[in-house]
């Protein structure tokens, strides 16, 4: 059992598709990071004022974590087995088990603890995704496609990671594939996808989502320096540009990958408007670029009173407009 | 953004430990990764929160040292944690960690409940305990 899977690890931007690509590589099937994030409608807005992290509300780019997970397999017909324990030790048999067998596992992990990530980049964020493909000397051989190449952690070191505590807690949580089609249907797939994203980002009828939750987020960023003073102003709109520019997006909130996608999307479904779109959605990331980089500044000068937040809400404004254009155009061209 | 607008700006965030890769588009119009060691407007914003916890950190050591809390709340904010958060690594309920926060309360904590802090925070139970530590910490 110390011959590690013959995996083929491959880096991505972000953890939750990376796992998946990895492992259905394994398995023959090859799709691109950008792909498995088009299928599984990984393109999302969300401001939830109520729901903070460490004091401040939470702004994100994407559906909750294991939802492309979710909806890739059911979309493609791949079946996953998943397991979570209550017992750490027993988490760790089955892993062993598993590895045994020749089966390459996904699990969940908390950030905080693993040892091989960056400092800087170290908080309790506990719904990241590695494979572990084999054990050498005693070690865990680890493909977190967040990194280069493999890395290792030890027993203990893994143990730790797997029952982090939290939000998201992962209680040793770990999956593998089960079964895999014989044939699907990329095409529908695609269409499934990009459907279920534009309904996402155009009709939840409640205004903290999709496009409607971006305009909420710039009526909140305006009143944010009046209502919260400076130096609090500063932190809850850079913690707006902290998960837009997070590891994992690809820049700008997923809509460069998002582009990616669609650009491969237009050849698998013939269909060069997709094509267009893409480029026009790489216009639409530069904006939020342009966002961060106003953010940048009033954080930068944070303890000054700053008039930038006009600037940086009437920002929003727009890409809110040329969001709800773009999604109307795409939801168009696959229906 | 083209291939060419990938921003390089190195603040060691990434501790030289990968590059992250930023999607852009090259000079045909097609979509590609660029590795990135990192964004001027990200550094900054990073930067900002981890500020943050240092502030929290440093005030609660001044109180800890002050003997208004008890080293648990230095520990509590040095790790990024909260009340709750540390109430759910040690199996503990949150009002029970609250009522450790006092140093009075601290000062007779059984041996056994030391240690399930001690264990959590990476250190031993004579180092959770002693105070003197802190004052060179910074």
């Amino acid at each position: 059992m110390d011959q590690p899977i013959d995996f083929k690890h491959k880096q991505s931007a972000h953890c939750e598709n990376g796992v998946v690509s990895n492992l259905l590589g394994f398995y023959g099937i090859q799709l691109s990071e950008p792909m498995v994030f088009g299928i599984g409608s990984g393109l999302f807005f969300s401001h939830m004022p109520f729901l903070k992290v460490g004091g401040i509300p939470v702004t994100s780019f994407r559906p909750l974590p294991g939802i492309i997970f979710k909806r890739i397999s059911r979309r493609l017909g791949i079946s996953f087995e998943r397991k979570k324990f209550r017992n750490p030790a027993k988490a760790m048999e089955a892993l062993d088990k598993n590895l045994a067998l020749g089966i390459p596992t996904g699990m969940l992990v908390g950030v905080y603890h693993l040892s091989y990530f960056p400092d800087p980049y170290r908080f309790h964020f506990n719904a990241h995704n590695l494979v572990v493909v084999g054990k050498k000397e005693g070690n865990y051989i680890i493909s977190d496609p967040v990194m280069n190449g493999m890395e290792q952690l030890t027993y203990d070191e893994l143990l730790k990671v797997r029952y982090a505590k939290g939000t998201f807690a992962p209680n040793g949580h770990m999956y593998w594939v089960k079964q895999i089609p014989a044939e699907f249907d990329l095409k529908q797939a695609i269409i499934k996808g990009i459907k279920h994203t534009c309904k996402d980002m155009l009709t939840i009828p409640i205004p903290m989502f999709g496009v409607k939750g971006i305009r909420f987020l710039s009526r909140k960023v305006r009143s944010y320096p009046s209502r919260l003073g400076a130096r609090k102003a500063a932190s809850y709109t850079g913690q707006i540009v902290r998960a837009q520019e997070e590891i994992g997006t690809g820049g700008a909130g997923f809509r460069f990958m998002y582009g990616a996608f669609l650009q491969e999307a237009a050849v698998v479904l013939n269909k060069p408007v997709l094509r267009d779109l893409s480029i026009e959605l790489s216009g639409i990331g530069d904006l939020w670029r342009e966002f961060a980089v106003i953010t940048g500044r009033i954080v930068k000068n944070r303890n000054s009173a700053d008039e930038s937040y006009d600037h940086a809400a009437n920002l929003l404004l727009v890409i809110a407009d040329k969001e709800e254009a773009f999604f109307k155009k795409l939801k168009a061209a696959v229906s | 953004m083209k291939t060419t607008e990938v921003p390089q700006d190195d603040a060691n965030m990434l501790q030289g430990k990968f590059r992250e890769p930023v999607y852009s588009l090259d000079e045909n119009g097609n979509y590609t990764t660029v590795p990135s060691l990192g964004w001027e407007p990200k550094n900054e914003v990073m930067k900002e929160a981890w500020d943050q916890v240092h502030t929290k950190t440093e005030l609660a050591r001044q109180q800890v040292l002050s003997g208004l809390k008890s080293p648990l709340a230095y520990y509590i904010e040095k790790e990024i944690m909260d009340i709750g958060l540390l109430a759910k690594y040690t199996g503990m309920w949150r009002w029970t960690v609250k009522r450790h926060l006092n140093p009075k309360t601290f000062s007779r904590l059984s041996r056994p409940t030391l240690e399930k802090y001690a264990k959590v925070f990476n250190l031993s139970v004579e180092e959770l305990i002693d105070i003197n530590r802190l004052k060179s910490e910074k």
